[in-house]
């Protein structure tokens, strides 16, 4: 089967290896486009069927040239620094211990 | 404009995922899929003539999983493609939730993008079913047991071409 994967996770999606995988370089969420941009949608999806076409071998990425607008997420997300590391490993403490009362209750 | 930087511009989710949960006390890394070879199958006919279907990782709307905010079990599903729907479940997947919002189901399923390429010609048809298929964090599920039985609906439903859209 013929197969394009859209998505904006390019490290994950090239280390899996594709046959051809279309790029957006926006936050997770949106990989088709940003919300209620029909146009944009449009051109993406287009770049998809352009490469279900003329792809020619496996793991072809093609880059839409599109711009989330500003460049905050990227840092800001699942960010690590010292503001946050004591409150982090505070959370990881506390799921592990639900997992772990889920366990012994016969829940999973 | 030309920019100059000592790293990459897009983001490692590979590299900040691992970093997060080793922050949380998590020693074991997820192991993320790599194949040292990828399938490829070209396309046997003009796209214009071609049925092409949809696969999402997003869920089904049920009003069970909106009230706890997770669903009970992550299944596998085909459903009606006409009308698109407008919503889909997607709190429990991991998406970046500060920047952005998956309210308008086109900017990640893009089943009325779609059909409007079909209707134009562009390509030959929609297939009447979308696809769901869960993120697992078992591999081992994605591609033994959710991949086939999507080829089976795909067969099925006639489709010749398909885009894949993670989340």
């Amino acid at each position: 089967m013929p197969t394009v994967v859209l998505g904006s996770a390019r490290d994950v999606v090239e280390e899996c290896g594709v046959a051809r995988f279309v790029f957006t370089d926006f936050p997770l969420g949106n990989p088709c486009g940003k919300p209620w941009d029909a146009d944009m949608q449009r051109s993406i999806v287009g770049s998809a069927l352009d490469l279900l076409e003329r792809a020619w071998m496996a793991r072809v990425t093609v880059q839409t040239p599109f711009r989330w607008g500003n460049d905050a997420w990227r840092d800001a997300f699942m960010r690590v620094d010292d503001s946050n590391r004591e409150a982090l490993a505070r959370e990881g403490e506390e799921r592990r211990r639900l997992q772990a009362d889920a366990k012994k209750g016969g829940l999973s | 404009m030309n920019k100059r930087r000592a790293y990459r511009s897009f983001v490692s989710y590979i590299d900040r995922s691992r970093e997060y949960y080793a922050a949380q006390g998590y020693s074991q890394p997820y192991t993320w899929a790599h194949h040292d070879n990828a399938p490829f199958t070209p396309l046997k006919k003009p796209l214009s003539e071609c049925r092409v279907g949809l696969v999402t990782t997003a869920g089904k709307m049920d009003a069970e999983a909106e009230r706890q905010g997770r669903r009970k079990t992550k299944e596998l599903y085909a459903m009606a493609a006409n009308p698109a729907p407008t919503r889909l479940f997607t709190v429990d997947l991991f998406w970046d939730k500060a920047a952005t919002h998956t309210d308008d189901v086109d900017s990640f399923l893009p089943l009325n993008r779609l059909n409007e390429y079909a209707a134009g010609g562009r390509v030959g048809s929609v297939s009447p079913r979308f696809y769901g298929a869960p993120t697992e964090y078992s591999q081992g599920k994605t591609s033994l047991r959710d991949a086939p039985k999507i080829l089976e609906w795909c067969r099925e439903d006639g489709v010749e071409a398909m885009l894949l859209s993670a989340l």
